[in-house]
């Protein structure tokens, strides 16, 4: 095991300060940005899924709303939403601390992109599958959840789990309202060892590569499950 | 039984049907013919309102649908609860088995009771000649079966209408009489039957009546032997010398 610093062509890369820094910045990715990705990541899909719904239903003023909403969220950065939300609740006298304010923000971020997703994969069912459904006399409702959702879920999960793949690396944003999360603590050791900033900042960007490959190892086992009955 | 009056149905400015009227009594077989963009499958989906029509009675003795009139959303799905309908392309569902497909009516819509829903389920699989079949996925299947499948799906709703719109068009010519066959089957046990088809020979066996539609009015309608053998309009025969030597 290397213990000292390592000299590689002129360069010298402090070994023992990475290996210190490693599991400080690991712990926060595990107990930071790992749940406000995986919670923020539920509520966004809870929030698409019935953005979706009315956006291809003729309830006419709730669609208006949710096509506004889906609009101002791709239309703007997610790190000007996040300050927008810190900074809007305590004026609306609501207290609220770092963490769950970043959950609200991502979660209304996922909600607006993951609701295209599922739009489309619902569109994307043949018409003669709702047809189908109504012959046998099912109504709208009982189509939509019986025969049209199952299929365009199936059909969602691939550009679903690159936006959560995303979405892990998109919280790194969270550090900008002072959610220590796996980036932010990495600020807070490379802020004692300005000369070396960069080598944990590397150590950041290597942790989050790691998560991320997992993440893609369990998406493919996913899709590899679903597409089992669906072979054409 | 089940009859239309004064049906009309306009899509823009497109009038397809302009005042069809028809019946088809109680375990009667009806062909309709007609060459292609006629309104076949437009007339057919209002039938069991897959298409809204703009005027017209639609419906059977103790249900009749008036659509010169707003419809309730109820009304149209009590209407079509039945009517089985048979699709051109089938569409079985493909996250579904076999059984399932044909389950999904009866236990989602009647609410019966699924031990005894199964059983039927499986006869049906059986008089459609499938049996074997019932726990594959339709994307396992022939084209032939999985039109097979979609007639019991739709039989298992116990309807007292079946519609078919051109069941075979969709199928290598191979398996065509693997379906014709279950629909014989079908207008020998006395089911109700409106058929939309370019199966002449199959129409002449198994119809009690012909309608030829052009241009969304009914042309001719008769017993087979008149309209298909002996033809008194000259559209009608233009169409069928047309069908028959395809090559001419
Ligand atoms: N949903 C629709 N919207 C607009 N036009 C339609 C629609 N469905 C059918 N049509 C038109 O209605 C006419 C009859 O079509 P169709 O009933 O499918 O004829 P057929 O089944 O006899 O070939 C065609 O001109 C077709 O373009
Ligand atoms: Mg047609």
């Amino acid at each position: 095991m290397l213990t000292s610093n390592m000299v590689l062509g002129g360069i010298v890369i402090p070994w023992e300060l990475m290996q210190q820094s490693f599991w400080p910045i690991l712990i926060e990715g595990i107990k930071v940005t790992i749940p406000l990705t995986l919670i923020s990541f539920f509520i966004g899909i809870i929030i698409a899924l019935i953005t979706a719904l009315v956006r291809i239903s003729n309830i006419k003023p709730l669609r208006w709303i949710f096509n506004i909403y889906v609009s101002a969220i791709r239309g703007t950065p997610l790190l000007v939403q996040l300050f927008i939300i810190f900074y809007l609740l305590p004026e609306l006298n609501v207290t609220l601390d770092p963490y769950p304010t970043a959950i609200i923000a991502f979660s209304l971020n996922v909600g607006a992109y993951a609701s295209e997703i599922i739009r489309a994969s619902i569109l994307s069912v043949p018409k003669g599958q709702w047809e189908a459904g109504y012959t046998i006399g099912m109504s709208y409702r009982k189509t939509l959840f019986r025969v049209i959702l199952p299929q365009a879920l199936r059909v969602s999960v691939p550009p679903l789990s690159n936006s959560f793949i995303g979405l892990v690396k998109e919280t790194s944003l969270a550090s900008q309202i002072l959610v220590t999360e796996l980036f932010r603590k990495s600020q807070q050791i490379g802020a004692t060892n300005l000369d070396q900033i960069v080598y944990i900042y590397i150590l950041a960007a290597f942790i989050y590569w790691i998560i991320c490959f997992i993440l893609s190892l369990a998406q493919h086992q996913l899709e590899r499950r679903l597409n089992r009955y669906t072979v054409r | 039984m089940f009859a239309v009056k004064g049906l009309k149905k306009t899509f823009g400015n497109n009038t397809v049907l302009k005042s069809i009227d028809m019946q088809v009594d109680k375990g009667k077989v009806i062909a309709i013919l007609g060459p292609s963009g006629s309104g076949k499958t437009t007339l057919l989906r209002c039938l069991n309102a897959l298409e809204i029509p703009d005027e017209g009675i639609v419906g059977f003795d103790d249900h009749k649908v008036d659509f010169s009139q707003k419809v309730k959303q109820q009304e149209l799905i009590q209407l079509r609860r039945k009517s089985g309908m048979v699709f051109q392309s089938y569409n079985l569902f493909p996250h579904r088995t076999v059984l399932e497909n044909i389950m999904e009516g009866p236990v989602q819509v009647q609410k019966r009771d699924k031990k005894i829903v199964r059983e039927e389920a499986i006869e049906l699989l059986d008089k459609v000649g499938l049996k074997d079949k019932k726990d594959l996925y339709p994307y396992q299947l022939s084209g032939g079966q999985q039109q097979r499948v979609g007639i019991a799906r739709a039989l298992a709703i116990k309807p007292e209408l079946m519609l078919f719109d051109e069941p075979t068009s969709a199928l290598d010519p191979e398996l065509i009489g693997e379906v014709l066959r279950v629909m014989r089957d079908l207008a020998d046990e006395g089911w109700t039957m409106v058929v939309v088809t370019h199966e002449i020979k199959f129409a002449q066996e198994i119809a009690d009546e012909v309608i030829f539609i052009d241009g969304g009015v009914i042309v001719e309608q008769g017993v087979p032997t008149e309209v298909l053998s002996n033809p008194k309009e000259e559209r009608t025969q233009r169409f069928l010398h047309r069908i028959l030597n395809p090559t001419d």
